[in-house]
């Protein structure tokens, strides 16, 4: 699925005096006030994070509060769609005039009628609403199926997705695993996720602060920085 | 495809009869929406006439007859269609409307095409997912026509169970759709919850709704939200019940007459001042009905097997916010009711806890720190609310009452061990603590003495802690400094259970309190806390009835003994007013309240026994000589001290 990627940071993290006693969970409880938020510099909704303090020291500053500055290495794990990506969520709810779903069980997505193909209808088949492709028998888009679907955009105060069908490589996942599609675009979307991952192992580290968001300090891996624009 | 009976087209000159099917109505809508998206000055008059027949279709209101109504639910479910039409900026009168809907004026369908509608809208991309948490929230509320008597009839019932059940639903699936939407909702939770200005029905309404949330799956991701903001909303109530609506109005009953033995069957007699004090307040009902509902609601946690979690919660809440309370009056019988629901884990966690702040070695050492103080008081605090609570809840075994008191003073041991290098003065305010925890140790003695030295393992453990070496202590000398009325009773226990090998000092000092007492207590009085005295809330005292022990009951261990040891006791008292027929408590537990021969009762049986009681917290009048403790019954009690006197020693003879 295209949209998650990994991305190492340098960051520091303010600790209140207060809990100099319990460096590590301090720490780690500022972190998490970061998960299931878009944060701008990461470009990305924060999932998961690893951390590790490398050193047992630190810099207080100075100051009203004297904050304690931790150095801190950690791995977040980002998810970030941006419009044309192809993502897969599971649906939870079928309307005629929408498709409702939830992508990695937080984000939640709905496609109108407007961008779904004219290949799907609506249709009631024992007794619930489905979307059945009229071309392919098989292909049935029901409540509780996982698909796959196009980015059209995504808000990034409530993580919602507004979603598209009209690619001929979206629909159910399923179905689109076994038959692929017929004019090989199929074939050249996983050429691309593949690209995607060969330029993140080349990727530097990010850098970047966090908390007061106080000036880069490291100028020595600019070089290696890349913009978004790049990816 | 659905028929709808009886709908109108929506322009405004058909009054069309015959039917409209679900897609006319979805495409009558459409195009509504589309004819006003546009400038308000450029939007057509027809077109402006059929969006504002829309708009009033789409919430008419109370009262609309069945036609209306279908009317409405075609509206909704072509709406429900149409959502993604909608425009924030063109159709704010529209959004407007459904947003401030009451849905306690519709009946089922309507209410269901409304429930769908709003569902639908939350999940529509970055528009209305607050807004529409916000109508389901409020309309937890009933509408503000609902007053009694209205709302105590059985369809008004029916009707808000239907609604909270729905409004629940709802709730949850906008849940599914949107996971993310508790978030959202727990902020919306604090902003909106009740004040105590509201009125009466309509809070304990609101809140019996979001207990209802907590308990459905919603509620793990809330977490202690919403229970903590109800927490809030009591202690606030309960501050702000005035000290002077619990007193007597007649000041020469004492205090005491609060606490009725609950072993009273008779009506006229145990209906003397019963709560009668609390009528006239206003917060005091409120926090009644308040208590009804949280306490019903820990009920079915209980019935359904989830009471763990709710007590983990309801205890954090207590620990960070109640126990810091100045002196909460009723609000802490949560806790109590919690805990008499699963004695065996919730009761006993309780305590644990309680004893565990007592002594507590994490909070800084050092005395001189500024914030130790605080830390002190929440410290006395804590072993006053565990005293209280101890003596007072009937569910709590002996074994554990007795492992208790072992850690009490254990911790009140070390400290005297501490004191070998001390010059030889009383400061109370320095051992504060100490003193707390002597006092809180013979308190629960007070109550538990005789039950505990009926189990013959837990009178060995008893017997077998260092007491007199507290006790008796040469510098500290907890006997002087704590509240005279409770060592002179804990003395007066502990002779007639032989705990002590050598003879105990006899104080003569029945004053309530002490210039001691007063300094150890501080500002404020903690030396006369206990939280968990007799409570005064009418509806939901049915809850802590049974788990509570009122000090009418309990067996004391000299009650047993007649004759003149009690007598020459009496003598040098200042006893006015006598209880008639009061003898040992265990052996006149079934007391016939009728018998006018009681009077003639010989002295020997008399106890004056004084009830720690006396000691709630709010007793003001130190001028008076202190009153004895008793049982009141007016057509026998003599009306003033003076008369109490007066007749007994006609008596005598």
């Amino acid at each position: 699925m295209e949209g998650l990627k990994v991305a190492e940071a340098d960051l520091v993290v303010y600790v209140h005096p207060s809990k100099s006693n319990q460096v590590r969970r301090a720490v780690l409880r500022q972190l998490s006030s970061l998960l299931f938020t878009h944060d701008e510099i990461f470009d990305g909704v924060v999932l998961a994070y690893e951390v590790n303090i490398p050193s047992k020291r630190a810099k207080v500053i100075s100051g009203l509060i004297p904050y304690i500055g931790v150095k801190i290495k950690a791995n977040l794990l980002l998810f970030s769609p941006k419009p044309s990506m192809l993502i897969g969520g599971k649906v939870v709810k079928l309307g005629k005039e929408s498709i409702h779903v939830v992508v990695l069980g937080f984000s939640s997505a709905a496609i109108m009628l407007e961008d779904i193909r004219e290949e799907f209808k609506y249709k009631i088949k024992h007794g619930e609403g489905v979307f059945a492709s009229s071309s392919h028998k098989r292909h049935v888009i029901k409540a509780g199926s996982m698909i796959r679907f196009q980015v059209k955009s995504f808000d990034e105060e409530i993580l919602h997705i507004s979603g598209s069908l009209l690619p001929s490589n979206t629909g159910c996942i399923q179905w689109l695993s076994k038959h692929g599609t017929e004019d090989g675009s199929y074939a050249d979307s996983s050429l691309k996720t593949s690209d995607i991952q060969r330029e993140m192992q080349e990727e530097g580290t990010l850098n970047t602060t966090t908390g007061d968001k106080s000036p880069n300090k490291t100028q020595k891996h600019k070089s290696k920085k890349r913009t978004r624009g790049d990816r | 495809m659905g028929v709808e009976p009886q709908g109108n087209g929506f322009s405004v000159d058909g009054a069309e009869e015959g039917f409209i099917s679900d897609s006319e109505a979805f495409a009558s809508v459409i195009n509504v929406l589309d004819g006003v998206r546009m400038a308000p000055s450029l939007v057509a008059q027809v077109d402006k006439e059929q969006y504002y027949y829309l708009v009033s279709v789409v919430n008419p209101g109370r009262k609309i007859g069945p036609v209306d109504e279908a009317l409405t639910v075609t509206a909704l479910k072509a709406l429900t269609r149409a959502v993604f039409k909608i425009d924030i900026m063109y159709h704010g009168a529209l959004l407007n409307n459904i947003f401030l809907t009451s849905i306690w004026d519709y009946d089922l369908e309507t209410r269901n095409a409304f429930l769908e509608l709003i569902t639908t809208m939350a999940t529509l991309p970055d528009k209305f997912l607050e807004n529409c948490l916000h109508v389901l929230l409020c309309n937890f509320r009933p509408p503000n026509w609902l007053k009694a008597p209205f709302c105590h009839s059985k369809r008004w019932l029916m009707r808000k169970k239907e609604v909270h059940s729905e409004l629940h639903l709802a709730l949850h699936c906008i849940t599914t759709l949107v996971p993310l939407a508790p978030v959202r909702l727990k902020c919306l939770i604090e902003k909106l919850m009740s004040r105590v200005t509201e009125d009466k029905y309509i809070m304990v309404t609101y809140v019996e709704g979001l207990l209802g949330l907590e308990k459905n799956e919603i509620g793990k991701f809330l977490g202690s939200t919403v229970m903590a903001k109800v927490v809030d909303l009591l202690t606030d109530l309960d501050v702000n019940i005035p000290w002077e609506d619990i007193l007597q109005e007649e000041q020469n009953k004492s205090v005491f007459v609060i606490e009725l033995g609950d072993s009273n069957q008779d009506d006229e007699h145990s209906s003397i001042k019963q709560n009668g004090v609390l009528k006239c307040n206003v917060f005091a009902d409120k926090l009644d009905g308040l208590m009804v509902v949280v306490c019903d609601h820990l009920k079915s946690c209980a019935d359904t097997g989830c009471l763990l979690e709710g007590f983990d919660r309801l205890s954090e809440i207590f620990r960070r916010a109640v126990l810091k309370l100045h002196k909460s009056k009723f609000t802490q019988f949560l806790i109590f009711y919690a805990c008499s629901l699963d004695p065996d884990t919730c009761g006993l966690k309780f305590a644990i806890l309680l004893t565990d702040i007592f002594v507590s070695k994490d909070e800084d050492p050092d005395s001189r720190h500024p914030s130790s103080s605080l830390l002190e008081f929440d410290r006395m605090k804590a072993v006053a609310y565990l005293a209280s609570y101890l003596s007072r809840a009937k569910f709590i075994s002996s074994s554990l009452v007795t492992s208790i008191l072992q850690r009490l003073v254990d911790w009140c041991f070390e400290y005297c061990q501490l004191q070998e290098s001390r010059e030889k003065m009383i400061s109370p305010q320095a051992d504060r603590i100490f003193y707390s925890g002597c006092q809180a140790v013979m308190y629960i003695l007070c109550f538990r003495l005789r039950s505990i030295s009926d189990v013959p393992h837990l009178k060995q453990l008893l017997f077998h802690l260092p007491l007199d070496s507290i006790l008796c202590h040469p510098t500290l000398d907890p006997l002087k400094v704590c509240l005279p009325l409770i060592v002179q009773e804990f003395l007066r226990q502990a002779s007639a259970a032989r705990l002590f090998k050598k003879p105990m000092p006899y104080f003569y000092d029945d004053s309530f309190e002490s210039e001691f007492s007063k300094a150890f207590g501080g500002i404020e009085r903690l030396d006369m806390f206990f939280p968990f005295d007799p409570y005064l809330l009418k509806e939901s005292d049915r809850f802590m009835r049974p788990n509570f022990e009122f000090w009418d009951n309990v067996r004391t261990t000299y009650s047993n003994f007649d004759g003149d040891e009690v007598d020459d006791e009496l003598e040098d008292l200042d006893v006015p007013n006598f209880p008639d027929d009061a003898g040992g408590y265990e052996v006149h537990n079934d007391i016939d309240f009728d018998n006018e021969d009681d009077i003639e009762l010989p002295m020997s049986k008399m106890s004056i026994t004084p009830k720690p009681s006396f000691l709630h917290p709010i007793a003001t009048n130190f001028s008076q000589p202190s009153l004895m403790p008793a049982r009141i019954r007016p057509s026998q009690s003599p009306p003033s001290p003076r008369q109490g006197i007066l007749s007994r020693r006609e008596w005598r003879g």
